[in-house]
């Protein structure tokens, strides 16, 4: 176990490492660097000038060099400074980190509250009229775009209530109320979509479990239905739901780039979009890997919970 | 479960007296299995028809604009309303179903392809190529989809097939990792040994031997990348990053003044969304039949 743990901390290295010059690659090829795009806004172009800012930003020197100063600042955990607005990276992204997270943690809870309940259910009452709209209900919010039914949430509280939420972000502990009140629409248009992925797994992950052997001879045993459910099917039914909420998760840390843009919130997505626009070299790159490394954390830690919570699958 | 339906042995009977085709008797019993799979593909159907007889279909031209018919709410001349340049509502979502279904089968069409492709060879030779293509997949799943999006249009600038290109890119190792799979399981049948025993090159025993067995997870990453690329679509447009006006496309008639005006002319914003939502609804109800259909224990997230 501890070897396989090892080693598969070792192989994140690699995988960050090739994201890294994926990124530092694809921020190359596109069109444009920075320095066009500060001075295609401020109208005026001088060459001398361009080629000043050129060699301050560092960008006049030979690829291979800028990659390796740049690896050699992030191995001593210093991500350098942003090429736009010469903040600290970690500045500029903790400031969205903190919207982002609690965004995500949110939708999260609602996706768990919707999903695990009503997947059992359609398990459990497999093709009836239950299961039919659990499943109709479930497919609807992967087809529903976030972005879409936040402008329909808007549109109902705007309508009926004559109220729309609060357009400007404050952090929790300042003012919960307003905080929350902010929240909570952004978290339960993404929380549905991610809900209706969970709700699915739930549910197909429920049905294989309840075919099982142990299942069987519990209910010979003449155990209680609810106990069954609850005790013996569920446990092993959450395994692969919980890598779902793994992954979806991860995305939400840097995906939610459009829902980000209706509910005008400012977070990682939409700082995301911004940085590639302005070709902030330094800021998307540190984000690119700040999500990659999420998303490569998530995948670890669920296959670590698989091992502990299903005996089973250890020592593979 | 069964004693609402009358019995299937006189259906087919009854269907064999007819002398319906042999695929059409397939499609009444897979309607018959999944009602939700046949309404799926019912509304499919409707779609592609809608798309493709769009000039005679639709009541207006979709670029028509007409000024003294600006922000009219669904009335008898104008059933879904129109927009800020007075341009039929109803006309440009029939016409923006053309450029829905052609990014979706497009872009789902080549990323499945070529995935399935990888990952059938990647299963195939095993070893140090399949370590290496798998730690590719690895590193692809762990990047951004929308900065991998970002980047493909920046480079190649908005439009239809570049839209198409910046979808399809991350699709690729995600199917690649649920062939491979499948395809390890068909690697160790003994038909590929007799295949390999036989002296058949390697292209061979992959396209003839392999590739006909990972066939239904293919189809079935394929219906759902269909659903997923159409949402993709509209999220990008949305955004000003895919397909550029005045192309009617659903994501983009949501952008602008369908946000500006949604209070004053709620149907801007409500029709494109129903729009994307339900032809996303329908391929993924039939993507789901069609995978209880072929192969009940794959999972596609």
């Amino acid at each position: 176990m501890r070897r396989y743990i090892l080693r598969r901390l070792l192989l994140i290295l690699p995988t960050l490492l090739g994201v890294a010059v994926l990124v530092f690659l694809l921020m190359r090829v596109v069109p444009g660097d920075i320095v066009e795009m500060r001075f295609a806004e401020g109208q005026f172009f001088n060459a001398e000038l361009v080629a000043k800012e050129r060699a301050r930003l560092g960008l006049d020197r030979p690829l291979w060099r800028q990659f390796l100063d740049w690896l050699w600042g992030i191995v001593r955990l210093d991500f350098g400074l942003s090429m736009w607005s010469g903040n600290p990276i970690t500045r500029e992204i903790a400031l969205r980190l903190q919207l982002s997270l609690q965004l995500a943690v949110m939708a999260t809870v609602v996706a768990v509250l919707l999903a695990i309940p009503l997947g059992t259910l359609a398990a459990l009452r497999q093709d009836t009229w239950v299961d039919y709209i659990v499943r109709v209900f479930a497919i609807a919010g992967l087809a529903t775009p976030s972005f879409w039914l936040g402008i329909v949430m808007f549109l109902v509280l705007l309508s009926v209530f004559r109220w729309i939420p609060p357009m400007v972000f404050t952090p929790l502990w300042e003012n919960p109320w307003q905080n929350l009140s902010q929240m909570i629409w952004p978290a339960l248009a993404v929380g549905y979509r991610y809900s209706a992925v969970a709700m699915r797994m739930t549910r197909s992950a429920m049905l294989e479990v309840l075919r099982e052997d142990y299942i069987r001879t519990a209910r010979a045993k003449g155990l209680w239905q609810r106990l069954i459910v609850k005790r013996h099917a569920l446990k092993n039914a959450l395994l692969p739901v919980l890598t779902v909420i793994g992954l979806e998760f991860a995305f939400l840390m840097g995906g939610l780039v459009v829902t980000e843009q209706v509910f005008n919130l400012n977070g990682l997505g939409l700082l995301f979009v911004q940085s590639v626009a302005r070709r902030d070299y330094t800021l998307v790159q540190a984000l690119v890997l700040l999500v990659a490394f999420v998303y490569i954390l998530v995948n670890f830690c669920v296959d670590l919970l698989y091992g502990w919570l299903d005996p089973r699958l250890r020592y593979q | 479960m069964m004693q609402t339906k009358p019995p299937r042995a006189a259906v087919a009977q009854a269907s064999r007296a007819l002398s319906l085709p042999r695929w059409l008797r397939g499609v009444i019993r897979f309607a018959r299995r999944w009602p939700l799979g046949a309404a799926g593909a019912a509304i499919i159907v409707v779609m592609i028809l809608c798309a493709i007889a769009a000039p005679l279909v639709a009541p207006y031209h979709p670029l028509e604009t007409d000024f003294a018919a600006q922000f009219s709410p669904p009335t008898l001349t104008h059933w879904l309303g129109t927009d800020a340049f007075g341009r039929d509502l109803l006309s440009r979502l029939i016409y923006g179903s053309r450029t829905a279904l052609l990014v979706g089968f497009a872009s789902a069409f080549v990323g499945a392809t070529l995935g399935a492709l990888i990952g059938v060879a990647s299963a195939y030779f095993g070893g140090r190529i399949d370590l290496l293509i798998q730690r590719l997949v690895d590193l692809f799943l762990a990047f951004p989809i929308i900065i991998l999006a970002l980047a493909v249009v920046s480079i190649l600038g908005t439009g239809v097939g570049n839209v198409i290109m910046a979808i399809t890119v991350p699709m690729i190792p995600n199917c690649a990792r649920v062939v491979r799979a499948s395809a390890l399981a068909v690697r160790q049948t003994p038909y590929v040994d007799a295949a390999r025993a036989a002296g058949f090159g390697h292209g061979r025993i992959i396209f003839r031997h392999m590739l006909p067995n990972v066939m239904a997870p293919y189809l079935i990453m394929l219906t759902a990348y269909v659903g997923q690329a159409i949402l993709l679509e509209a999220s990008l447009s949305f955004l000003g990053l895919g397909v550029a006006e005045p192309t009617a496309a659903w994501g983009l008639m949501l952008r602008g003044a369908a946000v500006e005006f949604a209070e004053t002319a709620p149907w801007m914003a409500i029709f494109p969304g129903l729009a994307i939502s339900l032809g996303v609804f329908a391929f993924n109800l039939f993507g789901d039949s069609l995978r209880d259909a072929l192969d009940p224990k794959l999972r596609v997230l």
